[in-house]
């Protein structure tokens, strides 16, 4: 965990000088202040659509933690259980090969 | 009645009648066990997240049903007991709606009520009431 923290701290840094070119950044897309669910005012989260899930899963199939997704703790909880529902399913890895 | 989501996944090596005859199937296991199905989707060809029964890719059916714990203990044994079927998950959603239900409604109380918090507090009391009456 803690050299993922460090590379995206890195990512920022670089990315602020160099960003002005043509930075995409989709890796470092993790640091998010507002729970997602919240904003968007999702009250269900379903485990039928892995698009959103598969957002809070590492490349491992990790549930991401909250810090740093930024989930609000009631939605991290369904959000557990909806990911671990869509693991019993097919739909996301239990664990997922590199 | 509980609200169920019962959702299957069926061999891909099935024929297309073949398919249609075990959800056909499994739609008379639900109604004939004092459930009433409300939707069938069939989700079509997926690829499988990892390997089940030998499989990469699996067809995907969802019943949205309503029935008691015995209509579902039937449906999935059912579902067991078939061979095209290779993986099945249950979920009961009715507590789930309701809370989904009451977070909106909470949400649009508060909604209403920031607005009017610059107002006087007190008569912010009284206003409440009235749409409990509605």
């Amino acid at each position: 965990m803690s050299p993922r923290r460090g590379a995206s701290r890195q990512g920022d840094r670089s990315a602020k000088p160099a960003g002005a070119q043509s930075g995409p950044r989709k890796q470092y897309f993790r640091r998010r202040r507002v729970c997602k669910f919240c904003d968007e005012k999702l009250d269900v989260i379903d485990y039928k659509d892995v698009k959103v899930i598969g957002q809070f899963v590492s490349e491992r199939g990790k549930i991401l933690p909250r810090r740093l997704t930024g989930t609000c703790s009631p939605h991290q909880r369904l959000l557990a259980v909806a990911i671990k529902r869509a693991r019993n399913i097919a739909f996301l890895p239990f664990a997922a090969a590199l | 009645m509980r609200k169920y989501e019962v959702m299957f996944i069926i061999r891909p090596d099935v024929s297309e009648e073949d398919v249609d005859k075990v959800v056909a199937q499994m739609e008379n296991a639900v109604t004939l066990n004092g459930g009433k199905i409300e939707k069938v989707d069939k989700m079509g060809r997926r690829r499988l997240a990892y390997r089940v029964a030998r499989c990469r890719e699996g067809l995907y059916v969802l019943f949205t049903l309503e029935g008691t714990g015995d209509t579902v203990k039937e449906l999935e044994r059912r579902l067991k007991v078939s061979d095209a079927v290779i993986k099945f998950l249950t979920v009961r959603i009715d507590e789930e709606l309701e809370r989904a239900e009451k977070w909106k409604a909470l949400r649009a109380k508060q909604a209403v009520r920031k607005p009017k918090s610059p107002a006087p507090a007190t008569p912010a009391a009284e206003v409440q009431p009235i749409p409990v009456k509605e």
